[in-house]
């Protein structure tokens, strides 16, 4: 299953919300705010850390870089485009966004 | 006096008098318009001749982040033009310094030169504020 997150963690709690309800073996694609979710530094790092031993997380890339985070993305994460998206949203049965 | 969001006295002994203005910026840029929209309060009111202040906290320090580039998204960069408000006697721009740490960020991140300010120094700021604006 794939996990859409566009909000920031440290605003809302939707980041939160979809590591607790997200499965072993599911997916978790960060967008829009959401990406400030796959910082260093940033409120979410060490819980995204600690989860992506049982998700997959990426990050779509063109919204890192509209908000100049493009360099701080935490290791291991994968940076898609919008493609990649796509790819991603085709590749799983069922897409929950946490809105 | 201190007044609230849309304080904005103007009736006719309010011309020549000059209030303390703060614009407070909470939200990170692109998610929302709340951002964009506060800097173009924030451009007319440099029309006025004010004693113009302005917060960064929580989500709005990321408004000052460097390195934004916005061709990917579609969507204008704005950013640039915080160091242009300089130029409009904009010049007092302060980030709370929970929200810059709480976010791995330090003033060489941002765009322009701001006075970091505690919680309580903030706290202060704004109560010393005729009008306050929210973003």
């Amino acid at each position: 299953m794939l996990h859409i997150v566009n909000k920031s963690p440290s605003e809302r709690n939707t980041l939160d919300s979809c590591l607790r309800m997200a499965k072993k073996g599911s997916t978790i694609l960060l967008i829009e705010d959401g990406v400030y979710g796959a910082t260093k530094g940033g409120v979410a790092e060490n819980k995204l850390k600690a989860a992506m031993a049982d998700v997959k997380v990426y990050a779509l890339w063109p919204d890192l870089e509209a908000r100049g985070m493009q360099d701080s993305v935490i290791d291991g994460i994968e940076q898609v485009d919008y493609n990649g998206f796509v790819d991603l949203v085709v590749a799983d049965k069922n897409v929950q966004s946490w809105l | 006096m201190t007044e609230s969001t849309g304080g904005i006295d103007m009736d006719e002994d309010s011309s020549g008098t000059v209030k303390k203005f703060a614009f407070v910026n909470r939200k990170a840029p692109y998610g929302t318009i709340y951002a964009l929209e506060s800097l173009e309060v924030v451009l007319i009111s440099a029309a006025f001749d004010q004693d113009v202040s302005l917060v960064f906290a929580d989500d709005g320090v990321y408004e000052l982040k460097k390195g934004q580039a916005t061709k990917a998204v579609g969507m204008k960069n704005f950013s640039p033009t915080y160091r242009a408000l300089e130029g409009y006697d904009i010049e007092k721009l302060f980030v709370e310094k929970e929200s810059m740490e709480a976010r791995g960020l330090t003033v060489d991140d941002l765009v322009v030169p701001v006075e970091v300010l505690t919680s309580e120094e903030m706290a202060t700021l704004l109560d010393e504020q005729d009008v306050v604006l929210s973003f």
